[in-house]
């Protein structure tokens, strides 16, 4: 059985995030960027799969220009047993995405796509919900457990009122939440073996995608700065200004 | 709690834009795979590792230690674990020979995750530490069997190693070691004798502990000439490389000591040990020798670490921490008060530490790239050259980091106030764990003496030409840039004083010896302030450069360059009174007589 896993560059989860001076995008210039966090999940949930001699090959794939093959590189250093990335000059958006991975899908024919649930730097959630739409696969989102029985996957997913299981007929789409599992460290003698595994290049003109931007970005805004806060003296001034001043109560 | 973060940015300026890191692998045989984006990987890797993992087991360490339990020893709670993490992580195998399991890295590359897991928990990091000495040994002089049986097990890091050199009446004067082997018919030895402050002589992380020992023959001469090399494993192995029979070798307690409670610092009993004899008879110090350097430089780095650490967690502090008002007027007029950090006196403790950690990090990646070249380079020349230039830098590394470490984690504890002196804020450890980087692997006294008299006098100098020369190079290669002027005049001023002053103390110990003692220590600090200066006139002239350039990353840069500022114009100047105190003779040391201390 085939695993594809989709990975996303995202600024490192521990880099404050600053604002271009002209408020048009965030600055990215010289920030450190990592895997995003909820692909590094989707990234072991499949190499576990493979280490449990379900899977047979894992494929990461990620989109962008060329910085991208780091984050593909990290992903072979997890366990991952080859690359693709399709090579765009910007990171297009979530249709534009589920479209080239449904064409990698078309060609590589796996049996199970894993993505992370979301990016933590557009936070859109929608790329594994449009590929499901594209490829007419069934799909599990928000997965906290995924066992695979004969030709089903049973997905756990995080759903507002608790835990729902879905069995989804293979192939399938499954999204990755925090408590699917705990990624591992990569190894050095698997950080250097990452370097040796293949990686393949392609153009989304290639895969006869055409990139289109349905949004337009207007304008980033830091948030607020927190304000001081105040000590007050008694209970009845505490609720006086909750009720007159925050109007909460 | 303290934390640390990787300063990898600081990591990468270093090792690329200073030292052109990349030019050096690809230049050295066998460091092909030492490529940009693979040491960018290694370097994220060990970090995570260093942060996630180390880092908080710091204070665990301090506050249990370790415990004796009848010739057992417990290791703080995580320290196990954290160990078993790092062996399937791989990373004992490093910069060792593939042919024995290692990776075949560059030993710099080994040094920068060094400094990572050092500055996270420098208890911890000595267990893999020692380890490494002893796989340097075994690789360099061990046979291949004895590499077959040994090395491997020490490389996957199933197994861990240690140093035995110390023994109760000896330190420094090895010449004095009374241990003894005796030779057995099957071609093995029986070791007897007491070795002491053995870090990681026992220790529940790992099967099976390998000791290095030195130990005299029953034929040996006496003195430094008589010292042989023995590997006696705690537990002998079996015939298919297992462990089998437990050793005559015991842990008899361990130390109570200021700092660094999270390793064991062992009394190690040998009575009638097997041990196999590793080198030459009678050459075992010159065996050990061979990785004097790169041991000293291991040292080193704990300067830098604690000066790191104190950095870090001080400057989060000194941010937060509301008092008083700035001298010109509210910086924070919303709130209660302004942060200490507004005050010159607090950001003086801020930068001593900043210029002597990112300073200190040049130094010890400069003296990394040598270890590189004397091992790997082609050429004999450039070899001899590296050789040469790494023996200089050594002791200087040791002593001048490792005094400015503690001092610099003083400072950090400093700017906490009141604060800084209660356990729980973790700065007072700093300090404790830093003191004893100026005693082990040769007091601060010790490496003065090896600088001033065996590396400078005893060459006639030459070593210092070497190094003075890189130094002129690099001013007259730059002397017409004119923003570099403020750092390579005092730079260049100070480069030709410190071979004036290297003269007159030659001519005042042709008369009288104890003038070279006299003056050591602070020569060898002279030598550290201006070797510093030179790395941090490299280090701005990069940083303007770039700024010129205008690649962005400006905030950097500017930073790089004020600190630089601060350290020409605040800890520079430190060399005037070292010349002063250097020169005043052996005279005010020595009249005193040895009874009249007391009066």
């Amino acid at each position: 059985m085939k695993v594809l896993v989709a990975v996303k560059r995202v600024l490192d989860h521990n880099v404050k995030v600053r604002v271009k001076s002209d408020h048009s995008d965030v600055d990215l210039t010289n920030i450190k960027m990592a895997l995003n966090p909820f692909c590094e999940i989707a990234v072991e949930e499949a190499v576990r799969l493979k280490e449990a001699g379900i899977a047979t090959e894992v494929v990461v794939m990620s989109i962008g220009p060329k910085a991208v093959q780091e984050q593909i590189r990290t992903a072979l250093a997890l366990g991952a047993d080859r690359g693709i990335q399709i090579e765009t000059d910007t990171m297009p958006e979530s249709l534009s995405v589920a479209k080239l991975i449904a064409k990698v899908v078309e060609d590589e024919r796996p049996s199970l796509i894993i993505l992370g649930k979301q990016a933590i730097d557009s936070d859109n959630n929608q790329t594994g919900q449009m590929l499901a739409a594209l490829t007419g696969m069934g799909q599990g989102t928000f997965a906290s457990d995924v066992e695979i029985q004969d030709n089903e996957a049973l997905v756990t997913r995080e759903v507002d009122g608790g835990l729902q299981t879905v069995a989804l007929r293979l192939p399938a789409i499954v999204t990755s939440d925090l408590r699917l599992n705990e990624p591992r460290y990569a190894s050095l003698p698997n950080i250097m073996k990452a370097k040796k595994k293949p990686l393949d290049v392609k153009s989304a003109a290639e895969l006869g995608i055409e990139l289109r931007a349905h949004t337009e970005l207007l304008k980033v805004e830091p948030p607020a700065e927190r304000q001081g806060g105040i000590k007050v003296a008694s209970v009845e001034e505490l609720v006086d200004k909750l009720k007159n001043e925050a109007k909460v109560i | 709690m303290p934390e640390y973060k990787a300063p990898q940015r600081d990591m990468q300026f270093v090792l690329n834009e200073v030292l052109d890191v990349e030019n050096h692998y690809q230049n050295l045989p066998g460091c092909d795979e030492a490529t940009p984006d693979m040491v960018a990987a290694i370097m994220e890797e060990g970090a995570k590792f260093a942060e996630r993992v180390l880092s908080p087991l710091n204070q665990v360490g301090d506050q249990q230690g370790c415990q004796f339990n009848d010739g057992q020893v417990t290791t703080p709670d995580g320290f196990k674990e954290a160990y078993q993490q790092f062996v399937e992580g791989g990373w004992p195998s490093l910069a060792h020979d593939p042919q024995w399991g290692g990776q075949g890295l560059p030993e710099s590359l080994g040094i920068l995750i060094n400094e990572m897991v050092g500055t996270a928990n420098w208890s911890w990091s000595m267990y893999p530490g020692l380890s490494h000495g002893a796989m340097n040994t075994l690789e360099a002089h061990g046979t291949d069997q004895q590499k077959q049986t040994y090395l491997t097990k020490l490389v996957s890091g199933e197994w861990t190693g240690t140093m035995c050199l110390t023994e109760p009446h000896c330190g420094t004067d090895l010449g004095m070691l009374r241990t003894k082997a005796e030779p057995q018919a099957d071609g093995s030895y029986k070791v007897s004798g007491t070795k002491i402050f053995i870090s990681a002589g026992e220790h529940d992380m790992a099967d099976n502990i390998v000791h290095i020992v030195l130990a005299r023959l029953p034929d040996a001469p006496e003195g430094t000439k008589g010292i042989s090399l023995f590997i006696v494993p705690k537990f002998l192995p079996t015939a298919d490389g297992g462990v089998g029979e437990r050793n005559g070798v015991s842990c008899g307690s361990i130390e109570h000591k200021m700092g660094i409670h999270g390793n064991s610092t062992c009394v190690m009993n040998f009575d009638g040990a097997t041990g196999f004899l590793i080198g030459p008879p009678n050459k075992g110090l010159n065996c050990m020798f061979t990785f004097m350097n790169t041991a000293r430089l291991g040292t080193a780095l704990q300067g830098l670490a604690h000066a790191e650490w104190g950095f870090q967690n001080s400057l989060t502090y000194a941010k937060e921490r509301l008092q008083m008002r700035s001298l010109t007027g509210p910086k924070a007029p919303d709130r209660a008060a302004d942060p200490i950090i507004v005050h010159p006196e607090v950001r003086k403790l801020l930068l001593t530490q900043k210029a002597i950690a990112e300073g200190g990090r040049a130094l010890i990646y400069l003296s990394a790239l040598q270890v590189d070249k004397a091992h790997m380079a082609e050429d004999p020349a450039e070899r001899a050259e590296a050789d040469g230039l790494l023996a200089f830098l050594t002791p200087i590394a040791k002593a001048f980091l490792t005094e400015l470490g503690f001092e610099s984690a003083n400072h950090g504890l400093q700017v906490y106030g009141g604060h800084g002196y209660i356990s729980e804020w973790g700065m007072e450890q700093n300090v404790r764990d830093s003191r004893i980087s100026m005693l082990y692997e040769g007091t601060t006294q010790i490496q003065a003496l090896d600088l001033l008299g065996r590396k400078v006098l005893m060459t006639q100098g030459e070593a210092l030409k070497g190094f003075t020369k890189i130094v002129h190079k690099f001013c007259q290669a730059h002397s017409d840039e004119q923003p570099m002027q403020e750092f390579l005049e005092p730079l260049n001023k100070l480069n030709k004083e410190w071979g004036e002053l290297t003269m007159k103390i030659g001519m005042k110990a042709m008369q009288n010896r104890d003038e070279v003692g006299a003056a050591s220590v602070d020569y060898l600090m002279y030598s550290g302030y201006v070797t510093l200066a030179y790395l941090w006139a490299r280090m701005a002239q990069v940083a303007q450069q770039k700024l010129a350039a205008g690649e962005g990353d400006t905030a950097f840069y500017q930073a790089k360059l004020t600190t630089a500022r601060f350290y020409f114009q605040r800890l520079l100047p430190r060399t005037r009174s070292l010349v002063e105190t250097m020169l005043s003779g052996a005279d005010n040391l020595m009249a005193l007589d040895e009874d009249h201390f007391q009066f």
